[in-house]
This record gives structure tokens, sequence and C-alpha cells, in this order.
């Protein structure tokens, strides 16, 4: 049934929603152990998607598509390239042992099921976006990654570190998120197409685009504030409020790889100009450094891992912006040893708090003998991460380097940026590998030992996986690198991945250089870190500061512009939204000329036939006057409940108007409208205990009058100009050819509201009684206390209020 | 108003102006009504039967709190809109089902399901609003 897998591509990308639905209820059913199922779930998602790699490595896609909305050619497709393999993977892959990992770090806590259940939609919506090929399906998913890690960050939800964490990443995440549907809507005026694989083909027609800078700003703002790019960076590590499975995930596989996935999807498509060039290489280089000198700056593990992430995300960045084929081809595989030896090491991070009870470096140390699994977990993730030969990472780093051997100082100076970069995070990952475990035995707020089993599937599984596919280059490079290089480039790229070391070529010494520089990071690490400490508080502000000024600046704007707009005057409000409709009146009318009707330019001797008597039954004439006898009441009446009843009067008259042009259905609703105003008006009146004239000084009746008269003339004269024009009988025509056959219904106007239009009546039904309500809730005034029940006002209370 | 004569028929034209009401709503396919002029007709009922009998006395009439129909209201038409999901078409796409009772053609459909929606709405709505308006203790509300 080849087909028939093909189909369900999307169903990859939604089990793990439908998984999360049920999570909350297993969790309390079967406790932790549910966590073990529930793994289950990106478990058959990977096998899943393996049978896909075949078919994928050979060079083919797998495409389906499912009507969204058809009216709009919108669908939610799906496809399978090299690169959404890789990613999608990935996800699953270590998801399943994040999941796991979870299913012990939380054991006992009340929420686990929840937690597991908002891991797995996270998870769905990632492989959705990696999956996705409509620009519209990815930035659903988008956004559903950013709501999932708010919901996952701000876990811990009565601690306010956590919620002000995962309020920041939603701020920041959304703003890209924005930027990301700018982009799409413009990448489909431009191309005319919602699909990322067919918008690869049209590169040129966007590079070459007068808009093309403003479409790379709007997705490189997506890519970077999800990527955490500098100066967007400081919401990742204040992330690492979520427990930590969460930071695992989120810095190994999902989120943050969301821009570099974005990117590297867009590269065909919208890279290779100088614009992208320049914009990648700076900001991706400055980031691999600030996140390098940021993690050596931290004592607290996750704090100096989600700092090297940061650092790593850098270099991917930086890569994608170089986009030679060696420069892709390090993408792809920095992606997957990366996602190796994060999730890895922050697994190993988390073990250590969890049985020590501390994360500070400097509080840990000799555990190798208490946890010598983790040890070797920690251990094989580190080699990856300073890139020794027969790891992932020592090709990850080859190939950086392999693209920028030529002698031009642009690409030197990025030579140096990586070699400096990788090299303090060499460094760094010799930091998390040997100091808590080596050395002498320090006692911890917890007595040490070995993990559940559960939490060590994880660390040592992928540290094997990390160093077992470093010892197997051509298997990583004719199924990762050359699959995900080539849909990165649109073209193919070659694998040239040996073990084979030469000495001869400078590659090797690179390399040599870069450990080197660990080495040093690692045993300066102190000095280092005191310094760039001095060097921060010299600054004294940092860009997590200024997002909290920037915050605080807008709850006081919004403050202001309520006091200003909202000032709980009722006379206030009303006369501004009745100034508000003249201008709206009078504004268009005016600048599109709605006056050479009345008062000709060219001829005014028009006047006479202009004002022609209208020849009218005499019962017409009666209701007109009967109409105008009304308003002059209203304007006469002595008291106001007079003029409440003769604006009845002039209601009903309108209504027979009405029921005379033939509009039985408004004339019935006019009059009962008339009625139940009448009605509640004089409800109204009687509850207000308003005086029973108006006593307005003259100031306020001339200007409520002005205004009052010039909406009626606005009113009235656009009416008129409705009149003039020729009546389009379109629509009439279409409904009286169609209400009888297609919604079997003779009156058009009930036709029209529950068949044709159903769904804005709906709406306007839901509004009414939304209206209703608030209604009741103004009614409801504060209950009078009984006389006798109020207690005396204290002496003391008295004298403070002035 | 609260006079002999308003309060002995009152009950008889209230009763009356529901019972048309109804035949309004009903009827409003195919001639003049339908579900909004309906529920303004059994609303302003309402309000005639508060003037005459009291706020409490009707409420106790109603057993439900008058916002409750209206919220039965807005259920109800969006429920007649997703029956399409059983004839695997957008939402509100319309399902009429003709029987014959006793020799005439009765149609059901979805939108009259929607039209009564729309007048248990604008009815609850506005009895609401007038029966709160008209009682003077706060308990009434």
């Amino acid at each position: 049934m080849e087909l028939d897998t093909q189909d369900y591509v999307g169903m990859a990308a939604i089990a793990p929603f439908v998984a999360a639905v049920f999570a909350p209820l297993l969790g309390r059913l079967f406790g932790h152990i549910s966590g073990l199922a529930l793994a289950l779930v990106p478990a058959a998602i990977f096998y899943y998607l393996t049978g896909f790699a075949p078919a994928v490595v050979n060079g083919e896609t797998i495409a389906t598509s499912l009507d969204w909305i058809p009216a709009y050619g919108i669908g939610l497709s799906f496809f399978v390239d090299g690169l959404a393999l890789v990613f999608a993977l990935t996800i699953s892959g270590i998801g399943t042992l994040i999941i796991l990992y979870a299913s012990a770090y939380l054991k006992g806590h009340e929420h686990q099921g929840r937690f597991i259940g908002f891991m797995l939609a996270f998870m769905g919506a990632m492989l959705g976006l990696v999956l996705a090929d409509s620009l519209l399906g990815l930035f659903v998913f988008w956004e559903l990654t950013s709501i999932t890690s708010f919901l996952l960050i701000g876990f811990d939800h009565k601690r306010q570190a956590a919620r002000r964490a995962a309020i920041q990443a939603l701020v920041i995440t959304n703003i890209g998120g924005m930027c990301l549907l700018a982009g799409a809507i413009l990448v489909y005026v431009l191309t005319g197409t919602w699909e990322m694989s067919a918008v690869r083909g049209m590169g040129d027609v966007l590079r070459e685009h007068s808009l093309y800078l403003v479409v790379l700003l709007c997705f490189l703002g997506a890519a970077f504030t999800k990527s955490a790019q500098f100066p967007l960076h400081f919401w990742l590590p204040n992330a690492m409020e979520a427990p930590t499975p969460v930071s695992a995930f989120l810095h190994s596989a999902t989120m943050v790889q969301a821009g570099v996935y974005l990117l590297a999807r867009m590269t065909p498509s919208l890279g290779g100009t100088a614009e992208w060039m320049s914009i990648l290489t700076i900001f991706g280089g400055i980031t691999l450094l600030w996140g390098a000198l940021g993690a050596i700056k931290q004592t607290d593990l996750k704090q100096i891992l989600a700092q090297t992430t940061i650092a790593s995300l850098g270099v991917l960045v930086l890569l994608l912006g170089l986009g030679s084929s060696y420069a892709v081809a390090g993408v792809a595989v920095y992606f997957v040893a990366h996602a190796c030896y994060k999730a890895g090491l922050f697994m190993v991070a988390g073990a250590v708090d969890h049985e020590t009870g501390t994360r500070e470096i400097t509080a840990l140390g000799g555990l190798r003998n208490a946890m010598p699994v983790t040890f070797a977990g920690a251990v094989l993730g580190a080699l990856s991460m300073i890139g020794l030969p027969l790891t992932l990472g020592y090709f990850a780093k080859e190939e950086m380097y392999a693209g920028l051997l030529s002698g031009e100082w642009t690409v030197l100076l990025t030579l140096a940026v990586l070699l400096l970069g990788n090299g303090l995070l060499a460094g760094v990952a010799m930091i998390v590998m040997i100091k808590p475990f080596m050395g002498p035995q320090i006692d911890t707020p917890k007595h040490a030992h070995e993990a559940p089993i559960a939490m060590l599937v994880g660390p040592v599984l992928l540290g094997v996986i990390g160093v077992l596919l470093g010892a197997m280059p051509g298997f990583v490079g004719a199924n990762i690198l050359e699959p995900a290089a080539s849909a990165i480039r649109g073209s193919g790229v070659e694998s040239h991945l040996s073990l084979a070391i030469d000495v001869t070529s400078p590659l090797v010494w690179l390399s040599i250089a870069t450990w080197a520089v660990g080495v040093v990071a690692y045993l300066q690490a102190n000095r280092l870190r005191s310094m760039l400490r001095k060097f921060d508080a010299a600054i004294g502000w940092t860009a997590d500061t200024v997002f909290d000024r920037v915050m605080f600046g807008l709850i006081r704007f919004s403050a202001r512009v309520t006091q200003t707009l909202h000032h709980g005057k009722l006379e206030i409000y009303l006369v501004v939204v009745f100034c508000a409709l003249g201008l709206a009146l009078f504004g268009p009318m005016l600048a599109w000329g709605g006056f050479d009707w009345l008062v000709p330019t060219r001829d005014l001797g028009d006047w006479s036939q202009r004002l022609v008597l209208p020849s009218l039954h005499f019962y017409e004439w009666a209701i007109f006057i009967t109409a105008i006898i009304g308003l002059v009441a209203v304007l006469c009446a002595p008291t106001r409940l007079v003029a409440i009843l003769a604006l009845g009067v002039q209601g009903t008259s309108v209504a027979l108007i009405f029921l005379i042009f033939g509009a039985p259905d408004l004339a019935f609703t006019q009059l009962m409208v008339e009625v139940l105003s009448v009605v509640v008006l004089t409800f109204v009146m009687s509850r207000l205990r308003l005086d029973v004239k108006d006593h307005r000084p003259f100031e306020d009746w001339a200007r409520d009058g002005t205004i009052a008269i010039i909406c009626g003339a606005g009113v009235s004269l656009l009416l008129m100009l409705v009149l003039n024009g020729e009546l389009n009988t379109r629509l009439s025509d279409f409904f009286i050819q169609t209400s009888v056959p297609i919604a079997h219904g003779h009156n058009i106007v009930n036709v029209i509201l529950v068949d044709y239009r159903g769904f804005d009546t709906l709406g306007e039904i839901a509004v009414v009684m939304g209206a209703g309500m608030a209604i009741l809730a103004l009614l409801r005034r504060p209950k009078k206390e009984p006389v006798a029940k109020k207690t005396p006002v204290p002496r003391k209370a008295k004298k403070v209020t002035p | 108003m609260n006079t002999v004569i308003f309060r002995t028929l009152a009950p008889l034209i209230v009763a009356t102006m529901l019972v048309f009401s109804w035949y309004i709503c009903l009827r409003g396919h195919n001639e003049p009504g339908g579900g909004f002029i309906g529920g303004l007709i059994a609303a302003s009922a309402i309000a005639v039967y508060g003037m005459a009998v009291g706020v409490p006395t009707v409420r106790k009439a109603l057993r439900l709190d008058p916002l409750a129909f209206a919220g039965i209201g807005v259920l109800l038409a969006g429920a007649s809109g997703l029956l399409s999901v059983f004839i695997d078409a957008p939402f509100m796409t319309s399902i009429w089902w003709f029987m014959s009772v006793g020799g005439n053609e009765v149609a059901l459909s979805t939108p009259m399901f929607f039209d009564i929606g729309v007048y248990l709405v604008v009815f609850g709505t506005i009895s609401a609003i007038s029966l709160s308006l008209e009682s003077d203790r706060e308990e009434d509300l």
C-alpha cells in the first residue's frame, strides 16, 4: 500500500496532538507508567518516517495535500524531502527519549500527565512545522510551537520567574510569527503560490523583485526571534525556568531550531544574494561569540548549556549565510550532531540536578563514582561537542572549515570567528564534562546516587549515536548529509566525508588549533569568567533589562491611552461618537464630489426642476405629515416622557412607509422595535430618576443640537445620493432566482438571514446576547445596606478621609 | 397601570401574543416574519405581563432565567449549523427533510432550527433587559 502511507504524512504531525489530549487522563489513571506508554507515540512516528528514507535518499520528495480553504486555493499540504526528513526524524527520535526521561524526571508530580501532554503537543507542532509545504500551514504550526512552549516554560506557574520567562518567550517569538505571516503573504503576492516546494523554483522572481529586501527582512525577523540570534537572544536563557526535559527538547531538536529550519528552507528561494550573505554571517558570527562567551560566564549547568545553544544557533545561521556546498553540508551534519549532544548533555544536567539537588558547577565535584552512567553520558556528549575524531561533531567541524580556505580577508575573518567560537565551545564542553564529575567529591544538598534508568537511556543512547555515526562517514554522508544538504541548496551536494586523516591538509591543523583554544579556555575559565562579569557590570544593562523597560513602558502607555479614551463620562463618549459619524458622513462626500449632484456647478437653473413635489396619494401625504408632526413634537415636548412618545409616533410612521412600499418584514420589525424602545426608554427614565425636564445649559444645548443637525443632514444627503445612483439589481436578481430552488423559501429577507448569510446572523445573535449581558451587568447596582445594619464608621478612619 | 382591567386582560393578551409570535417565527421562511420579529413580539408580551402581574411572578412563570433562553438560542443556532458535518458539507450548509403528515407536506430543515435559535436569543435578551428595568428591587435582577 505505497499510496496509503504517502497520504498520511500529515498524520505524523497530528498524532502527537491526539496523544496529548489523552495524556492527562492516562497520567491520572496510571501514574508515571503512562509516560512510558506515551513514548510509544513518537517512537511509532520515528519508525513510520524511517519508511520514507529510501525514497528520499534517492532524491524523491513525497507530497500530500488536504483541502483547507479551497475557495482561496489554500490547502494543508505536507511534503517530505531530505531536509524535512532529517529534522522530523531528529524531532521524533529525541522526542521519544525525552518523553521517557520526563516520565522519570517528574515522577510523582501531580501534573505529570498534563506536562507530557504539553510535550507531545509541542512535538506535534514542530513535526507539522518541518513537514508543512504550505507557507500558511508552516505559519500555523510555527505559532503552535510558540504557544506550546509558552505552556511548557511557564509550567511551574506558581513561580513568578517562570511566568515572566514564558511571557517573554511568547512575546519575542510572536513578533517573529507576525513577521513570518507578513513574509508568507508577500511571497504569495509575488509568486502566486503558497507552496514552498513551488516557490523554491521561483527564487529569481523573488530575488529580482524590488520588494526582495522586505521579504527577506520579514523572514529574517521570524528566524532570528525563534532561533535566538543576537540581539534577540535573551529569551532563551530565561526559558531555562522550564523543567529540564523541556530545555533538553527545546534546545536540541525543536523550537529554537525552527528558525534555522526556516532559513534552510528558504535558502533556494531567498538565499545567495549579498544582503542574505552579509546579514546572516554577521549576525550568526556575533551570536556565536556572544553565546560562547556567555557560556563561560555562567556557573549554573543549565545556563551554561543554554548559552552554548545560542552559540550553536549562531554557527548554523552563519553557515547558511555562507551557503556554499561545504557550508550547507556543515549545517546538515552540525544540526544532527548538535541535537544529539545537546539533548544528551541537558539530560545529564537534569540528572545531576535531580540526584544532587544543585546545578552549580562550583558546588559539584567527584560525582564519577556515585553516578558512573551519567558520567559516561556526559563524556560521550562532550566528546562530540569538542569535535574529536570518531564523533559526529568532528565531521561537522571539518565541513565548516573546509569551505573557508580561500584567501579573501572576509573569509579568513569568518574562519577566525568560527575557530574562536568552536574553541570556546570545546572549552565549555570540557567544563561540563570534567567539573562536576572529576576531582575530590563535594557534599551536595542531596546524597548523590545514580539516576533511574529511564533518565539514563537518553543521554547514553544519544552519546553512543553521536559516536557511532562518527565512525560511519559513508552512512552519514549518503543518508544524512547528501539528502539534507541538497534540499537546502536546491541542487545536488556530494558527500566527501572520510575518516582518513591527512597531516598535510590545513583542516587537521585547524582542528588542533580549535582544541588548543578549548584547552586554554578550560584552564583559564575562572579568570575569563571574572573578567567577563566585570565587563558586564561596567555596561550595567542587558537586552533583558531593555525588554523589561519596553514592556513596562507599554503598560504605562496603554494606561495613559485608556485614561484618555475611557474617561468614563457618557456625555463625552456620545459627543465623540457622533462627531466621528458626522466626519465619516461628510468627509467622503466632500472628497469625492457628493455635492455635485445637489449643487450643479454648471447649470444652476436646474434647481426649479429638482424642487418639484412628488405626486403622492393622500394617505402617503398623511403618513409623511404624521412623521413630521412627531418630530416637531419631540423638539417641543414639555417633558422627557412626551418626547419619547413623540419619537414613537415618528417611528411608527416610518414603519407604515415601509409597509406601503412593499417591505412588510421591515415594517413589522420597525413597529416592534418602536414599541419596545418606547417601553424600555420609559423604564430607563424611571430608573435613572432624571428630572422631568431637560435642564441643559445653553452651550451644551447648542453643541448637541449642532451635532445632531450635522449628523441628520449627513444621513439624509447620503441617502439621496444613494438613490440618485443607478440601482444595481445583480444581487436581488440572484436571490429572486435562487431562494426557492436552493433555500426552499419565498421570503427572501428571511432566506438571506437564516441561509445565505447564516454565519453572519450567528455572529449577530451572539453579539445581541453579549450586549444583553453587558446591559444587565450595568443595571446590577450594588445592594443597598439596610439602615439598621449600618455599623458606625470608626473615628480613626473618619479622620483619615479628607 | 396596575388596574383590575389590565390585570384581568393581560394573561389573555400575553397568551395571544406568544402564540402569535410562534406563528410569525415559523412562517417566516415563506411569509413576512421570522425569528427576529417573533422574538421581539414574545419579548413585548413578557414586558406587558411584567407590568400586569409583577416581575417575580413572570420570572417564576418563565422557569428559566431569561438570559438562559438566549444562551440556549445561540447553542441551538450553532448546533444546527454543525449538523452539516453528517452530510460531509461545510459548516452551515442547510439540510432539508420533507415528510408528509396526513397528506400535507411538512418541511423540517436546519434553517428552521437556526431561526428558532434566533427567536430564543432575541426573546431572552430583550426580556431579560426589560424585566430587570421593570423590577425595583435588587433581588429581582
